[in-house]
């Protein structure tokens, strides 16, 4: 789900629902940013063809102080919630850490979904939106959306293949409108340390896609590779320069957790499901700094988590793989997408009103054990499910390697 | 190679791949934006001199720049102004525009966080430095004024 802006960018086919307007309809822009991501789960869970009372967790994170859309969504979904915090990286991370999850038989379905508004996040960091400054040519844009995947235990054609939690990397970059320059080099790090432990190059992925650098972050990334021995080539993208159109005032792309949340979930899995992708790598790429530390003159951090996913030609049912997504109706269309919605929307409401009202909720819980299902159940299933499933235990014992380097 | 060498070989790097924003386009819009900010205060002087002949040349100035900080402030609320900045840069900003929108859309902005705690604590957070620059310079006046 996005917004206006990035609904008329280049990838305006691939996404699943544009909002026309960007307040939807709340009070306050941080208000806006909980029911984009509220709708966006519960979009997410229905297009899946789960249940909320299938998913036993909700991992996500956003920009704003104390991830606070996150934990208001996750009120409203009532749902365990794994709040995760790497600015722009938390895609990647709650992807990683929801696929461990599942790798390890703790969770059956895990959602993990971010997203960000453009004029929540301006309102935080910068100015105030009406005020007449110009940016300079290095700024980027922050956008308006996000996305959520579901990793589930259930067969489909596209799975999590490994995973790279990155360290935390500065190189003595402190200006705040470049933070393309701030994240480049943990974008490299993390690449580097993932093909390498993959024993894989650079070209055999159909595509490696970075989270937010921008235009200038990508061309220092493509130098800082070079610099390692590693060219990028054609198969190199950032999620950044694709959301947006050249024509747009955007300066050097979109930037924000919501980015390579949309693009992963739109255009990536998209491409994926299709087959025309069989190995991509997502390195979603966060700058961690706030407001505070910039003023106080210290230099960004900046942090990348890389997944790397994979398209499984001929699943078969009895072979289930260690992480997949469940995402279950092929072109699924508009239309059907605003159903669901309005069906979330009602299991939304629903669930506020289970949170208003104790007395409801007591009932409600008797009936359909929503919470309660959900916290406990999920080590019990979880044991009983381990006894059907062979799992690929070359995947794992991958992981683990890595973990442990 | 310490960290501290290659930290500033990153950002001598980084340095001469930002690319620079080209001088005479911004200036040419800057001049053009803030002459005709400029000329319509002006305007709106003469005319105000010829609606009221009595008043006194400072009582004009003061019509007159009431007028332009609301049309700002106006301009400011429909969304407008905004987009006039990001075209005229400096140009904007040197009037007394500037001003007038750096103190208006705060308020605007913190609206939400409600009137004390939004907009009374919230609004002077763009214009605080100008108006701690402004009483500071006239205390420094008031003292050298004081010997002279």
């Amino acid at each position: 789900m996005v917004g206006p802006l990035e609904g008329k960018g280049p990838l305006k086919d691939y996404f699943d629902y544009v909002i026309k307007d960007d307040t939807l309809k709340e009070s306050s822009f941080e208000k806006s940013e909980r029911k984009l991501l509220l709708d966006i789960i519960t979009g997410a869970i229905q297009k899946s063809g789960l249940n909320i009372s299938d998913i036993q967790f909700f991992f996500g994170g956003d920009l704003l102080n104390q991830i606070v859309s996150s934990s208001f969504t996750a009120r409203e979904l009532s749902l365990p919630f794994i709040g995760l915090y790497s600015a722009c990286a938390t895609m990647t991370e709650s992807l990683a850490l929801a696929s461990i999850f599942v790798d390890n038989n703790l969770a059956e379905n895990v959602v993990a979904g971010t997203c960000t508004h453009f004029s929540s996040a301006e309102r935080q960091y910068r100015f105030p939106l009406e005020l007449g400054n110009q940016r300079p040519p290095t700024a980027q844009w922050t956008i308006t959306g996000g996305g959520a995947s579901i990793i589930s235990k259930r067969k489909s054609n596209i799975r999590i293949n490994s995973v790279t939690f990155g360290k935390v990397v500065d190189f003595g970059i402190s200006d705040i409108n470049n933070m393309g320059a701030a994240m480049a080099p943990s974008a490299c790090d993390s690449i580097l340390t993932h093909i390498k432990n993959r024993n894989l190059k650079s070209e055999d992925y159909d595509m490696i896609l970075t989270g937010d650098l921008g235009k200038l972050g990508s061309e220092i990334l493509i130098d800082l590779m070079e610099h390692n021995g590693v060219v990028l080539g054609k198969n190199y993208s950032d999620c950044g320069c694709m959301i947006f159109d050249k024509t747009e005032r955007v300066f050097m792309g979109g930037s924000g957790a919501g980015c390579s949340a949309s693009v992963l979930n739109s255009y990536l899995l998209k491409k994926l499901k299709n087959g025309e992708f069989k190995r991509v790598l997502l390195v979603s790429t966060g700058a961690l700094m706030s407001t505070t530390t910039s003023q106080q003159g210290d230099t960004i951090p900046g942090i990348a988590h890389a997944v790397e996913l994979e398209y499984v030609p001929n699943f078969k049912k009895q072979n289930v793989d260690s992480v997949v997504f469940g995402v279950k109706n092929e072109n699924v269309k508009n239309t059907k997408i605003k159903k669901n919605f309005k069906k979330s929307e009602k299991i939304a409401q629903k669930l506020k009103n289970n949170g208003k009202n104790s007395a409801i909720l007591e009932k409600n819980l008797k009936n359909s054990n929503v919470s309660s299902k959900n916290s406990n159940t999920s080590s019990p299933s979880s044991k009983q499910k381990k006894t059907n499933l062979t799992m690929q235990t070359l995947d794992s014992a991958n992981k683990s390697k890595r973990r442990e380097k | 190679m310490d960290k501290e060498e290659r930290n500033s070989n990153y950002n001598l790097y980084v340095e001469s791949k930002i690319p620079k924003t080209r001088a005479w386009p911004s200036l040419f819009k800057a001049f053009l934006l803030g002459g005709f900010i400029c000329a319509l205060g002006q305007g709106f002087y003469d005319l105000y001199s010829y609606l009221f002949p009595n008043l006194a040349e400072s009582e004009l100035s003061t019509c007159m720049l009431m007028t332009i900080i609301f049309i700002t402030c106006f301009l400011t609320g429909l969304g407008v102004y905004d987009v006039i900045g990001a075209w005229g840069g400096a140009g904007s900003v040197i009037p007394i525009t500037g001003f007038s929108n750096s103190i208006s859309s705060p308020a605007i902005e913190f609206k939400k966080e409600g009137i004390i705690y939004g907009i009374c604590v919230k609004m002077f957070t763009i214009a605080g430095p100008v108006i701690v620059c402004g009483v500071v310079g006239s205390i420094l006046c008031g003292i050298v004024g004081l010997f002279m």
